[in-house]
């Protein structure tokens, strides 16, 4: 439990508000509840790893916490600051303070990797075009792509794709990321440069809260699995408790399944 | 008179004047075609609904009557409008000018129609391109902190205009051509001084042989700078899949 590997602390260090608090949010999307009544906190340095069977609302939880969709109930905080209260206008300033990574990459494809980086801090940070092409070099040197600055996404492969996505949330200096099944769309052999990639954010000390079926990687890195079903936060718990074998928790029992169908 | 003799000195440089007439009046009209079909295509695509009813509306008008009619009511319709208008703003003591203005010259009634006609087919390529992006791209840049203004003029607009440029470029070869629409309100463009040339000089084979040769070096010239565009904007995974290396 106090595996060294293991970053972040189970419990929360005394006193200290959470980065993030997710307070009793839901949302009902075409008529069915999709996350119902979630709350969760992630304090600083800690990596928390959301899992549960497709349609579960971890997406939707995630965008939620992004406001990219906003919940019907709830709020969500960061750093104490309501999202709810910074309406619509603020919305982009609080945006800004979360990174995102998406299943699909999401990279601009008009823009070659070096501008997907540099893009957001010319326009919406304001940063002067040298400054941010010198930043976004730095953070794509960061995830080894560096050599590939001025390719477009659609000369790069997924791996080197997703990293460079991870570059781009990055250089926003995000006080929090979110990632959504960041290793899903790639091939098996392309999945492991990405995991290091947010291995090494981990030992960064980067807050994230990452949605996976990665459950080998989850566990050396993770200080806390959150199991989500039916739009409900199930079981939450550190891996060792929740993924031992013999443990009689719905985490387990739904993560053997998936070693079974995966091999993985 | 010889046959050359009556070319060189005659036809030839009559059919030059119309010429330049005809491209007086598709270069504005393309202009200002592209760029109302990026407003349009923009607000259709994105705009409220208040909007996107009024100019879906426009669109359906424009695309939906012939072109003929359309002109026809610019030049010969809108004086009756004036004059029914001057009727009214007259004994108010308004200036002549408040009606007035309706009547308009033939090359303002051709740009004016063409200008609109090409806007309403214009807008329905950007319109397309835009409905076409992927909604990543725009997911992607919100969470990046961009503002919807600054997604569109960022993201959408710079991806938009090149899926639409065939189409747009397009239309703007129709646009070439229905430009001789032009000789029904008396102007005496490429196809309407050819047609007097054809009569005057009874040699109507020639003379429209003559200026089909016109238009399609006008079009080749079209084409070629929309190749020389598509060439520059291109971007690798972005347009036809040839254009990788």
């Amino acid at each position: 439990m106090t595996d060294p590997s293991v970053y972040g602390t189970p419990a929360p260090p005394g006193g200290d508000p959470p980065i993030l608090e997710v307070s009793h949010v839901s949302k009902t999307l075409g008529g069915r509840l999709i996350l119902d009544d979630v709350s969760l906190s992630l304090w600083k340095g800690q990596l928390k790893v959301l899992i549960g069977p497709s349609g579960g609302g971890k997406s939707t939880l995630l965008k939620c916490i992004h406001f990219l969709t906003i919940p019907d109930g709830g709020d969500v905080f960061l750093q104490g600051q309501s999202a709810r209260e910074m309406g619509q206008r603020n919305i982009c300033a609080f945006r800004q303070e979360i990174g995102m990574i998406f299943q699909d990459f999401n990279l601009f494809d008009h823009l070659t990797a070096r501008e997907n980086v540099a893009i957001a801090l010319r326009k919406v940070k304001r940063v002067p075009r040298d400054k941010a092409r010198a930043r976004a070099m730095e953070e794509l040197d960061k995830v080894g792509l560096a050599d590939k600055a001025d390719l477009y996404p659609a000369q790069l492969s997924g791996g080197q794709k997703q990293r460079v996505s991870i570059a781009r949330a990055m250089a926003m200096e995000p006080k929090l990321m979110l990632l959504d099944e960041p290793t899903s769309a790639l091939d098996p052999q392309l999945i492991s440069e990405v995991l290091s990639v947010i291995a090494d954010l981990a030992r960064g000390g980067m807050t994230m809260l990452m949605v996976t079926h990665q459950i080998g990687f989850a566990r050396h890195l993770t200080s806390e699995i959150i199991f989500m079903e039916d739009g409900r936060v199930v079981e939450q718990g550190p891996p060792g408790v929740l993924l031992d074998e013999g443990a009689a928790s719905r985490t387990s029992f739904f993560c053997s399944h998936l070693t079974e169908l995966t091999g993985r | 008179m010889g046959t050359w003799e009556l070319y060189s000195t005659k036809v030839i440089p009559a059919l030059n004047q119309g010429l330049w007439l005809s491209v007086l009046i598709i270069v504005p009209s393309a202009v200002l075609g592209v760029a109302i079909g990026v407003l349009a295509g923009a607000g259709r695509a994105a705009g409220p609904v208040w909007l996107r009813t009024l100019l879906d509306l426009y669109v359906s008008a424009f695309r939906g009557t012939p072109l003929v009619v359309q002109l026809t009511m610019w030049y010969y319709g809108l004086p009756g409008v004036s004059r029914w208008l001057g009727s009214i703003l007259g004994p108010l003591g308004l200036p002549e000018f408040s009606w007035r203005f309706l009547v308009l010259s033939p090359y303002a009634a051709s740009v004016t129609a063409f200008t609109l006609c090409s806007g309403a087919y214009q807008s329905e390529y950007i319109r397309g391109a835009i409905l076409s992006i992927r909604r990543g791209q725009f997911l992607a840049a919100e969470s990046l902190g961009f503002s919807r203004a600054q997604t569109f003029w960022h993201i959408t607009a710079p991806v938009a205009i090149r899926r639409a440029l065939h189409g747009c470029g397009n239309e703007i070869i129709y646009l070439i051509k229905y430009s001789s629409l032009a000789l029904i309100v008396t102007i005496r463009e490429l196809t309407g001084q050819s047609k007097m040339l054809a009569s005057f000089y009874f040699r109507p084979l020639e003379c429209y042989l003559l200026t089909a040769l016109y238009y399609l070096a006008l079009v080749s010239l079209a084409t070629f700078f929309l190749g020389w565009l598509e060439r520059r904007l291109r971007i690798p995974g972005l347009g036809p899949a040839r254009a990788e290396k």
